[in-house]
């Protein structure tokens, strides 16, 4: 059942890191292990607190019914981070916080038991870890630095820009605000190198008509030609992954960074370098 | 741990340079002869530099770059009385302006927005020229196109922001200043004037589709780095000839999410993401302004947006709009005497 056709010989015993036999074992394509079990309690935990959460606020909502409109958002700021709020202004938003990062964390370390499970490097799980931070970043760690959950991140899907929005202008323009810049900056050389190492290895799987599959030796001729260094089969990933993991990684410092340790507008923090002794 | 994690190559090779797969007769030779001239270069990538086919594409692409760069840095430096230490001190903030307002698809006066379009013209014939090459390399060696039409896209964006959208709207001052901190005005400036582009569909598909790509990338980079040990980043040999990397690779995902690409398969979602980002990016600009006046009210008409309360700020995009928008462009204050961008303008349109 939903098995691959070479997929039965890797599906042996062994790997866990709690539980040990206990949870090793499939449903259907899916691993469950320990983790699987606490990463569904938290999904399903947490969508019941989404859907009651948006039927709570729905009076919020305008227009019945607009999916668009639904915004689950955290507590008053004057809750601070210790007085718990009434269910419908902030304590389900705290919920549904607690069930996603306890949900995402199930989830790496599944990943974790996959991996060794597997034999494999823990990349995966690593990387993941990053995309977790970003997360925390927002709905956790600022809001504990400014002391009070309302400056977390907003639920919505209108809402959320809003907020996004809300944060940037605060400052009066995020584009200054150089982990923006970093962030932004590696997003777009994360997109530019995925779609130079797919086009790449499309191309060289679908050549021209007439020629054969191409291989390695191609690869490296075809970017060294164009731009006199090919990076390499290994080295692109590295890359990429490091391209990628740094834009996350920035984009959860950016949200650190923002009314935290600088207040001012991010235009104006750029004058120290106007500032430098030889020319002020 | 970083060398087990396969983060930094252990052994390096040092093989004679390889000088490429020949190419078609008639071709002019690469050029160089190739080298390893950084050990710590071959520690995270192959340690071989060059050699590089030049050609016609690459030498006139080339060419034109060099006079575009050459021509915003002399705009640049114009704008600061020639000053070079106010040209470093000031680098961040200047830039070579498109024309004012008001001048239609007219050619512009040289020192009033002349350079940005000559620029702008050897900037996209540098850009197309170097399609061409990564068409033409392609063919030479029998390889399909894909990195050609990727790059395609990315110059539809590019071509959108500096040239439709400024035919479209009939004046080339709605084109972007070629500069650091004024390039991000300008991009403030349209998202606000139009209504905040964060309600722009399009601009949602873009965001959504390069943190796609981020997604995507840290996920395909962390399969090929962890199944290596399999021999899993020789992606072309286990695409033709499936081996035990791309079957745990493949049996990875599936545990994990319940489905799996497959080692092609990952690559068109790859290039799709990015390819579709830029595409996105494009539609998003070229909307703005000829086809929609405020992002905000076109939610709003198509019930995605709330109608927010009045805050007491004018709308810029309202016809009798004059709002304290003058806040723009964002300036070191202190510093008379110097080149003030957009400042003329009144701040942005």
């Amino acid at each position: 059942m939903a098995m691959l056709s070479f997929e039965k010989k890797y599906r042996v015993r062994g790997g866990t890191l709690v539980g040990g036999n206990a949870f090793d074992f499939w449903v259907g394509p899916f691993y469950v292990g320990f983790f699987g079990i606490t990463a569904m309690l938290c999904i399903i935990t947490g969508i019941f607190l989404i859907v009651v959460g948006a039927v709570y606020t729905w009076p919020e909502a305008p227009a019945a019914g607009n999916i668009f409109l639904v915004n689950i958002a955290p507590p008053d700021i004057s809750y601070g981070l210790l007085q718990v709020p009434p269910f419908g202004e902030g304590l389900v938003w705290q919920l549904i916080t607690i069930c996603a990062l306890g949900a995402f964390i199930s989830w790496a370390l599944r990943e974790v038991e996959i991996c060794r499970k597997l034999g494999i490097g823990y990349h995966i799980p690593i990387a993941f870890s990053f995309a977790i931070f970003a997360y925390s970043a927002a709905v956790f760690i600022r809001p504990v630095i400014l002391g009070s959950w309302g400056h977390g991140l907003t639920y919505g899907i209108i809402s959320h820009l809003d907020w996004t929005n809300n944060i940037g202008y605060q400052q009066l323009n995020y584009h200054y605000h150089p982990g923006h810049m970093l962030a932004i900056s590696f997003f777009y050389a994360s997109a530019f190198a995925l779609s130079l190492h797919g086009g790449v290895i499309l191309s060289h799987t679908n050549p021209k008509k007439g020629e054969t599959v191409k291989t390695a030796e191609h690869e490296n001729t075809y970017f060294r030609d164009v731009l006199g260094y090919s990076i390499g089969a290994l080295g692109i990933h590295r890359l990429g992954l490091f391209l990628a993991l740094s834009a996350g990684f920035w984009c959860g410092i950016l949200n650190l960074t923002t009314a935290t340790f600088w207040t001012r507008p991010w235009p104006e923090w750029w004058t120290w370098w106007l500032k430098f002794p030889w020319w002020a | 741990m970083p060398q087990y994690f396969n983060i930094f190559t252990r052994v390096q090779v040092r093989a004679p340079v390889y000088p490429g797969v020949p190419l078609p007769k008639g071709r002019l030779p690469r050029i160089g002869k190739g080298g390893y001239p950084s050990y710590w270069l071959g520690k995270i990538g192959d340690a071989q530099i060059g050699p590089i086919y030049l050609g016609f594409w690459g030498l006139a692409s080339l060419m034109a770059g060099f006079l575009a760069f050459l021509i915003v840095g002399i705009g640049m430096l114009a704008s600061v009385q020639w000053n070079p230490i106010l040209f470093v001190k000031f680098f961040p903030w200047l830039a070579l302006e498109p024309p004012p307002p008001g001048n239609g698809l007219h050619i512009p006066v040289l020192w009033d927005g002349g350079m940005w379009l000559i620029a702008g013209f050897f900037f996209t014939m540098s850009i197309l020229l170097w399609w061409v090459r990564t068409y033409v390399r392609a063919r030479d060696l029998g390889l399909g196109t894909h990195v050609a039409w990727g790059f395609a896209a990315a110059i539809w964006f590019f071509l959108s922001l500096g040239f439709f959208r400024p035919l479209l709207m009939g004046d080339w001052s709605e084109g972007v200043p070629m500069g650091w901190f004024p390039h991000l005005d300008w991009l403030t400036g349209i998202s606000l004037s139009y209504g905040n582009f964060y309600y722009n569909p399009f601009h949602m598909l873009g965001i959504a589709f390069m943190y796609g790509s981020a997604l995507l990338w840290a996920m395909h980079g962390g399969t090929i780095l962890a199944v290596s040990r399999f021999g899993g980043d020789r992606e072309i040999d286990q695409i033709v000839d499936r081996g035990t990397a791309a079957e745990r690779a493949a049996l990875f995902w599936r545990w994990t999410m319940g489905w799996n690409a497959s080692m092609e398969s990952i690559h068109r979602w790859g290039f799709w993401f990015a390819t579709l980002m830029m595409i996105c990016g494009g539609f998003a600009i070229n909307l703005t302004g000829p086809f929609v006046d405020n992002w905000h009210r076109w939610a709003v008409k198509h019930n995605i947006a709330p109608v927010y309360p009045g805050y007491g700020v004018t709308d810029p995009a309202a016809p009798e709009g004059s709002g304290d928008w003058a806040v723009y462009p964002y300036l070191p204050v202190g510093d008379p005497g110097v080149y003030v961008p957009a400042l003329r303008d009144g701040g942005v349109q």
